[in-house]
């Protein structure tokens, strides 16, 4: 238990998908102009991400992992599939995204026309795709992918949200002509980056 | 109609794709700790760029609107498979450093991007002139903020010392910042000031 904790931990502040590694950048300065919007984004990434990380990761060992496919028969055992492994990820988020945003459609309204808009473009943030292949390079298992993929979502969505409370603000500065926009938006971005860096030292 | 010579070299400066179009981002701050690393990085976006939009470009009339998405995502993510091989078969040690982030191409936003605003709409040939150029505006800004973070960074140009840093008994003290995550946001901001001083139509107006 302890272990799932201190992986969450990790992935929402240490790791942080947005400050960290930079992974969904262009929707993360694109659509941080709100709070709401922002908020709508990140709620889909979360619910995205925690389908399409351990969907990838039983993929990945039933399908792809060298020796995966023994249990269709073992002449089988010796391919290894991993080289596919790209088309595979990125195929599963188009699919769980068009599912998300079809059972939404019919069942919760209200969530569809909130995050609807935002559904699309998730399949193109970097971060669902950085999430999976993170799970595959650090060898996560099951349940680690899981907990890894909510935390990594929440992790991101925290830093939309927050990044958005502060562009808010900022529209009462001078912001030099230059700056204005994208400019100022990556230093408060590195500002924040420089903040989250603080978690670094928690050890778990 | 666009001149494939002003389709080539806009986004180099004018429409930069990740200084004026916010695209790409991504990967561009992550490789660019090291010279070697951006400049393997650009070669292999404008290689998938440029081939993504001839491809793209050239089955535009045959695509159903509806899963069209699906179809550049499997052209592009077939291409980055590609790129991934080669460089894990003869460029071992720089295809570890870049770990995920050539999976990454896939979902960098320039390919889709372009691939979506331009080569649906253009043929193959005005498309590849289109991918080449947003390929190497992104590649162009990518050396410059990695020679910067490499330079400042680590006291080294491509692996070879410029600086002679203190460890090793000279005088330069690197400054840690630049190798650091935030670094790359501030050199980037700083980056977009100075070309939107040098070109100040890209100024965005005042929100709100």
């Amino acid at each position: 238990m302890e272990h799932y904790l201190s992986l969450a931990v990790r992935a929402i502040f240490v790791e942080n998908m947005a400050l960290a590694f930079f992974l969904g950048m262009c929707s993360f300065l694109a659509v941080s102009k709100s709070v709401d919007t922002a908020l709508g984004l990140g709620l889909a990434v979360i619910v995205v991400q925690a389908i399409t990380v351990p969907l990838n990761n039983l993929l990945h060992h039933h399908l792809l992992e060298q020796g995966a496919l023994a249990w269709i028969s073992p002449a089988l055992a010796g391919y290894d599939l991993t080289f596919l492994g790209f088309l595979t990820y990125i195929g599963t988020i188009a699919a769980a995204v068009q599912i998300v945003e079809m059972t939404l459609d019919r069942y919760a309204p209200g969530l569809y026309t909130t995050l609807g808009i935002f559904l699309p473009l998730i399949a193109v943030n970097c971060a669902i795709l950085g999430g999976s292949l993170f799970m595959v390079e650090r060898a996560y298992t099951l349940a680690e992918s899981a907990v890894f993929g909510f935390a990594s979502g929440l992790g991101w969505a925290l830093a939309i949200v927050a990044l958005a409370a502060i562009r808010e603000r900022m529209r009462y500065s001078n912001v030099p002509d230059g700056l204005r926009g994208l400019g100022i938006t990556f230093i408060i971005t590195g500002l924040m980056a420089v903040g989250f860096m603080a978690f670094a030292g928690i050890r778990l | 109609m666009a001149k494939p010579r002003d389709v080539l070299l806009d986004p180099l400066f004018n429409n930069n794709p990740i200084a004026l179009q916010v695209l790409g981002i991504c990967s561009a701050l992550a490789v660019t700790t090291r010279m070697e690393t951006a400049l393997v990085m650009s070669a292999a976006v404008v290689f998938v760029t440029t081939l993504s939009n001839v491809f793209v470009s050239t089955i535009r009339n045959l695509i159903p609107t509806n899963v069209r998405i699906i179809v550049q995502l499997t052209i592009i993510a077939s291409l980055v498979i590609v790129v991934d091989q080669f460089l894990k078969a003869f460029l071992f040690d720089v295809s570890r450093q870049l770990s995920v982030f050539v999976g990454l191409i896939i979902t960098n936003c320039i390919v889709m991007g372009r691939a979506e605003a331009f080569a649906m709409q253009n043929g193959p040939g005005l498309s590849a002139a289109d991918g080449l150029g947003n390929g190497l505006g992104y590649g162009l800004l990518l050396l410059v903020v990695g020679a910067f973070r490499e330079v400042f960074g680590s006291g080294t140009f491509f692996g070879q010392t410029v600086l002679q840093p203190v460890a090793e008994g000279g005088w330069y003290t690197p400054n840690g910042l630049m190798v650091l995550a935030p670094g790359a946001f501030f050199l980037i901001g700083l980056i977009i000031w100075a070309l939107r001083t040098w070109k100040p139509e890209q100024v965005e107006p005042t929100e709100g």
